[in-house]
């Protein structure tokens, strides 16, 4: 087994070594070890863009100390291996939440810079960049530079959102924000059609700060389940959970297109039954998928591919739409819809900006998937839009230069002695 | 509660000592490195210890130790986690530098945990925890070097426990099997490695219920029994 996978595991890859920085002040010797470097976190990108065929990886997850927490002003400096789930179990009992969590909380902080990631607040709050104040990049020549929007406002601007390519991040600076409750008031509402989505969603970003909607996109008419929620005011307050991990070796009882629909409809069943208005733990709310710990086991040996994609704003739901018309040649076996708001990121590579995310999970062994990704691609870049490079495992480098024209620019930055797989495989061919 | 790491700077003993700062222990800590262990303290005064006290110390000097047990003053717990892992292949012969590892493994961590049964015996509270080794338990081609300081401890330990037992001081044996830590970053990885958080969360485990040996993870235990009944006529010729 591959001690280094992606999470998405379709893609079979072999660093040459593998370093793991503990101390972030007494890097070790670089030299030594085979030229590419990538910094590595917990591995949760999708596809290539945490893997480093050939090169070494540094393995940034046991540098996780904290540095300083101000329990008063919420700002919490640490190192860049802290997970999310491990300043959970800090910020929250002092009474303070991560401005924006992705959909596990299983990442680590640098990951999350170098991904830009964002959440069910992306409407409110933007991308996780907008909330890091500053931040540590050691680079290969042994220079480490402070970051921020005031110092060195270039590399800042590169590293959020720059896939770990332009140094490894040592020591993050966070602002947090204020919860008096670790529960969430969430409330879920059926929806029959897109046009449904799109007036529940437009409404809902008004009143609630986190929103996404669970779309049975196998079926017509197509049906869905909108999810909003806000931090519960006071009250009792659940710990943080964890995750138990199936007993499984990869192997795949879920790839038949017969045991999508299944699931689709037991999960609409089993949602729709919960319509209405709740109090929840912050984590079956945010981290619903973390209680399995190794779910990405489920999709088989040849594993799975998630294409996540933004339409722009002011081009209308209609390439959603196309979108979906042809997602039904392969089904996807879980997709999800949220809009995305107008704050932007400081990063120069980051994927989000407004309009409307599509996120669609595909079982990798499926020998129609590649064409009708590639079809997706040309609709998504015709109006404008991007696929996440942190779940992609098969984007061209011509649609990726499309995604993201401005690379060139954000090239001067990257490390002269750092790269990806993902990298090597969207741009070498590009010169 | 005060807590005494012995070793700060290790992966295990970090993850346990994270444990007691999230309960808001004051927690004494002495290591060699002096910027690793201000990087430590650091991590567990923002993780809510009450108090975090440093001291700079060589444990291979074991003239030294004396004022280690008296910077750390009256303690609930101490936690001694040091210790060196020589490359077998290495030493094998070398005498010296067998000499040398014995002495930092099993020479002065008696040296230190003996130091501190007194003290923990004078106040008549507290408990001792050890980090020992499934290595210790029987002498195997492998690293027996390494086995052979920590068979030492495992018997002091065991002897020690006997005699602190009736003045109310507890003495836990901690045994880990493979962890992923600096110490075992030259060996190759495989899944039966345990992370150092989990090895942590059972060493801090194993003191709150005032265990008296702890196989980290636990069924090491099983393993450990079989290695200790194989004959040593069929032991030799296993490349363990």
């Amino acid at each position: 087994m591959e001690r280094y996978p992606s999470w998405g595991r379709s893609i079979r890859s072999n660093p040459a070594a593998v370093v793991e920085l503990r101390w972030r002040d007494a890097f070790p010797r670089l030299d030594e070890f085979p030229a590419p470097f990538l910094p590595r976190g917990c591995g949760r990108s999708y596809g290539d863009s945490c893997l480093n065929n050939g090169g070494t990886l540094l393995d940034a997850t046991p540098m996780s100390h904290l540095i300083r927490f101000d329990r008063d002003r919420g700002v919490v400096e640490c190192e860049a291996g802290v997970t999310i789930s491990e300043l959970l179990k800090v910020i929250v009992p002092a009474g303070w939440f991560i401005a924006v969590s992705p959909g596990t909380k299983f990442v680590t902080l640098g990951g999350s810079i170098a991904n830009d990631v964002h959440g069910k607040n992306h409407h409110r709050a933007g991308t996780f960049g907008r909330h890091v104040l500053s931040f540590t990049l050691h680079r290969s020549d042994g220079t480490s530079l402070r970051c921020s929007a005031a110092e060195n406002g270039e590399l800042f601007a590169a590293t959020i959102g720059g896939l770990g390519l332009t140094g490894v991040i040592t020591t993050v600076e966070l602002q947090l924000k204020r919860i008096t409750s670790t529960d969430i008031a969430s409330d879920q509402i059926v929806f029959a059609s897109l046009d449904e989505w799109d007036e529940l969603s437009r409404a809902s970003d008004q009143t609630f700060e986190y929103t996404v909607a669970w779309f049975d996109s196998n079926r017509s008419p197509t049906r869905g389940i909108f999810f909003r929620g806000n931090h519960a005011e006071g009250g009792r307050s659940a710990g943080v959970s964890g995750a138990v991990r199936l007993p499984l070796r990869p192997f795949s009882i879920f790839l038949g297109s017969a045991a999508m629909r299944a699931f689709n409809e037991a999960y609409f069943r089993a949602n729709a039954w919960r319509e209405g208005v709740r109090r929840v733990g912050f984590d079956p709310f945010f981290y619903p998928l973390d209680a399995i710990a190794n779910w990405n086991a489920l999709y088989g040996r040849s594993g799975l591919v998630q294409y996540q994609c933004v339409i722009p704003a002011g081009v209308g739901l209609a390439p959603v739409r196309e979108l979906l018309a042809r997602v039904t040649r392969v089904p996807s076996f879980l997709t999800v819809l949220k809009r995305f708001g107008s704050l932007t990121s400081p990063g120069m590579m980051s994927f989000p900006k407004e309009g409307v995310t599509l996120a669609l999970d595909f079982p990798a062994a499926n020998r129609d998937l590649l064409p009708m990704l590639d079809d997706l691609d040309a609709i998504v870049a015709d109006c404008g839009g991007a696929v996440y490079p942190a779940k992609d495992a098969r984007m061209s480098p011509k649609s990726f230069a499309r995604f993201f024209p401005q690379w060139r620019e954000f090239r001067r930055y990257i490390d002269p002695r750092f790269s990806s797989s993902f990298w090597q495989r969207v741009t070498y061919s590009l010169g | 509660m005060k807590v005494a790491i012995i070793g700060a700077t290790s992966a295990i003993a970090e993850a346990a000592a994270r444990r007691f700062a999230a309960e808001g222990a004051t927690i004494f800590l002495a290591a060699r490195d002096q910027a690793k262990l201000r990087v430590v303290a650091d991590d567990l005064r923002a993780r809510g210890a009450a108090d975090v006290i440093t001291h700079t110390a060589d444990f291979a000097e074991v003239a030294k130790h004396d004022a280690i047990v008296r910077a750390a003053g009256k303690v609930d717990v101490v936690l001694i986690a040091y210790g060196t892992l020589p490359d077998p292949k290495a030493i094998e012969t070398d005498p010296a530098a067998q000499i040398a590892a014995f002495e930092l493994n099993a020479t002065s961590v008696i040296s230190m945990a003996s130091r501190f049964a007194n003290a923990l015996e004078e106040q008549r509270s507290g408990t001792l925890a050890v980090i020992g080794s499934v290595a210790g338990d029987r002498g195997r081609r492998s690293n027996y070097v390494y086995g052979a300081a920590k068979a030492a401890v495992h018997a002091w330990c065991d002897g020690a426990r006997g005699r602190l037992r009736r003045k109310g001081v507890a003495v836990a044996l901690i045994k880990p099997g493979w962890v992923s830590t600096p110490m075992t970053a030259h060996m190759r990885r495989n899944p039966l490695f345990a992370t150092a958080d989990s090895a942590g969360a059972a060493v801090h485990d194993a003191i709150a219920r005032k265990r008296r040996v702890a196989y980290v993870p636990s069924w090491w235990s099983l393993v450990s029994l079989v290695v200790r009944v194989v004959p040593s006529a069929i032991l030799d010729r296993l490349p363990l």
